[in-house]
């Protein structure tokens, strides 16, 4: 019989191999999930769609819209407004780290993953840290168009190099909240809903695009208090070299809370799930 | 607890609840290593709940468990580092390649870069799967799909290896092949545990069945044992004559004090029989009354009929949608 003869060929000798390998460290398990993420995007490039296109759009339509009604003159807006604009973009991106938790636990292969002897959170990180190679991207989307555009920061490249790196961290610490969602909400869709809810009064009561000054009192306040506000304030200062060590201090501050919160947390639901 | 080193599972009143739904109601199972244990039942019945908890994959809300002695949930990784599940859904990623899926899981469970690539061209090669090695899943058909699920089950040949419903919607042709791989991997040394809503592959592959209906084991034991639990078994009668049916059913109602039933084919009778010595002398006493026989069969009593027995209900998932 064809079937019996499959059977016999090579399945027996592929069974035959009984070591087990010594247990991956969840350093290299956490890699091989970042691995993982690189395949994904090798394989369906059109999900750098977000992270290419938005930000050319967000940066494109801000500057030359708003540009000349807000500062004057859209050269002198840009300057201002394309660290905000990082901000935003990168923002956004990092609820894709929860929708794409949330789409994999629908499939097989999220039982297939927990059921292995391996180090739980390294698909976690490991997905956080393939997400960290598109916030990157968009990072570099946004810097890049906006040399062309004009944008000249007089930190330099280190004062660009240094805030892209805070935005990471900040980025990084984020995504723990959407990866928690993602593991509670039911579908990529309601996912989707509430970190819009969340996303855009945070990136639009700051000062990505306009000075609080500006701004009723009350809703001045409510900046002030903004995290993402604190942000745009120390990437500007490290762009254009001014002293910004406080707004620093803030935002590690907030990320050390995020991760410190929303780490143990995510696991827990990580660990619990169905 | 005592431990048993010679079982592969055992359990105890296992219970699991989804919200107001006992899908598993109390669960005990002694699952000798070695062989192919089967879960029969259908739809909802509370085996897939049952071998996610084995697995790790679900905490038990109540009853205790161990897989080789480990306790499934204390010593969660020590049964992880000894068992594999595939479930009934594809439990690859379907986005990247069957190659790319076997070095994955192989670089997780620790092999080096080029031990996995190795190890993923010789399971290819065993699943006759060369062809489509460098193809995404998603385009796989059915029959592939269950191969690179099983193949990405045994890149560390597991102890114990669960197979949620291995066989459903597959070819016959590429059912057999999946009933090659099982028979190979116990031959091989793996105990596996399957569960099926068909008799058939419980009958062909199991050797031992624990027929689970609602959450509950409603029946234990080999597939003779299961058969013999019923009755002694079903007589299959065809006559040369459909007239002379009518006649044949008194005869057999008369002789062996048990319902006749009249099958579609005008021709054909059966009963159910519990004492066989009856049978002899039913066939001299249908010869005296000159009514030809073309076919005459005393076999034990289908799994079907086991199912049908002991539960009310048969184990087709049709029959058994609305009661999930």
């Amino acid at each position: 019989m064809e079937t019996q003869a499959f059977a016999e060929k090579g399945l027996r000798s592929a069974l035959s191999t009984h070591t087990r390998p010594p247990r991956s460290s969840p350093l290299s398990a956490s890699l091989i999930f970042w691995w993982r993420a690189m395949l994904k995007i090798k394989h369906i490039p059109e999900q750098m769609f977000d992270v290419t296109a938005s930000p050319i759009m967000f940066l494109l339509m801000f500057t030359y819209l708003f540009g000349g009604a807000l500062a004057g003159s859209t050269g002198e807006y840009l300057q201002f407004v394309l660290p905000g604009i990082l901000v935003m973009t990168v923002a956004f991106i990092t609820i894709y780290t929860g929708l794409g938790i949330n789409s994999d636990i629908k499939k097989g292969i999220f039982d297939r993953f927990r059921s292995l002897p391996i180090w739980q959170p390294a698909f976690l990180v490991g997905a956080l840290l393939g997400d960290t190679v598109r916030y990157t991207i968009a990072s570099v989307v946004v810097v890049v168009l906006g040399l062309i555009m004009g944008f000249r920061p007089d930190g330099g490249a280190v004062g660009v190099l240094l805030s892209v790196l805070l935005l990471l961290v900040f980025s990084f610490s984020l995504s723990w909240v959407w990866i928690a969602l993602g593991l509670v909400m039911r579908t990529p869709e309601s996912l989707m809903a509430v970190s819009m809810i969340i996303l855009f009064p945070l990136t639009f009561v700051s000062n990505v695009f306009v000075s609080p000054e500006t701004m009723p009192v009350w809703l001045e306040a409510l900046v002030d208090v903004n995290p993402i506000t604190y942000l745009v304030t120390a990437i500007r200062g490290l762009m254009f070299d001014t002293t910004v060590a406080k707004e620093i201090g803030w935002v590690l501050l907030t990320c050390a809370l995020l991760v410190t919160v929303f780490s143990p947390l995510t696991m827990y639901l990580y660990r619990k799930k169905r | 607890m005592k431990r048993h080193s010679a079982l592969a599972i055992e359990s105890h009143e296992l219970v699991k609840h989804f919200g107001k739904v006992r899908a598993v109601d109390g669960i005990n199972l002694a699952v000798p290593t070695g062989g192919v244990y089967g879960f029969l039942g259908p739809n909802g019945a509370g085996k897939t709940t049952t071998i996610r908890m084995l697995a790790t994959l679900l905490r038990p809300d109540s009853g205790t468990a161990r897989v080789f002695g480990h306790e499934i949930v204390r010593e969660a990784n020590a049964v992880r580092s000894r068992v594999s599940l595939t479930g009934q859904f594809a439990s690859v990623d379907e986005d990247l390649t069957g190659t790319e899926n076997l070095v994955l899981l192989a670089r997780l469970l620790g092999y080096s870069r080029s031990q996995a690539r190795a190890r993923a061209i010789e399971l290819l090669e065993a699943f006759d799967l060369v062809d489509a090695a460098r193809r995404q899943v998603k385009t796989y058909s059915g029959g592939m799909r269950r191969r690179i699920d099983i193949a990405a089950s045994i890149i560390v040949t597991p102890d114990l290896l669960f197979l949620d419903e291995p066989t459903s919607e597959l070819d016959p042709y590429s059912r057999n092949q999946v009933w090659d791989i099982v028979r190979t991997l116990v031959t091989e040394g793996t105990t596996v545990l399957l569960t099926t809503q068909h008799l058939e592959e419980a009958d062909q592959l199991a050797d031992r069945i624990a027929v689970i209906d609602h959450g509950r084991i409603v029946a234990e034991g080999t597939s003779g044992e299961l058969k013999a639990s019923v009755g002694s078994g079903t007589l299959h009668i065809r006559l040369r004559n459909p007239d002379h049916r009518p006649q044949a059913e008194q005869l057999l109602t008369l002789n062996l004090g048990v319902p006749v039933f009249l099958k579609s084919d005008p021709a054909e009778l059966s009963a159910h029989i519990s004492e066989p010595e009856r049978v002899t002398d039913l066939l001299s006493e249908l010869s005296r009354s000159d009514i030809p026989v073309i076919s005459f069969s005393f076999g034990q009593p289908s799994l079907d009929e086991v199912f049908l027995t002991l539960t009310g209900h048969h184990a087709t998932a049709d029959e058994n949608k609305g009661a999930v």
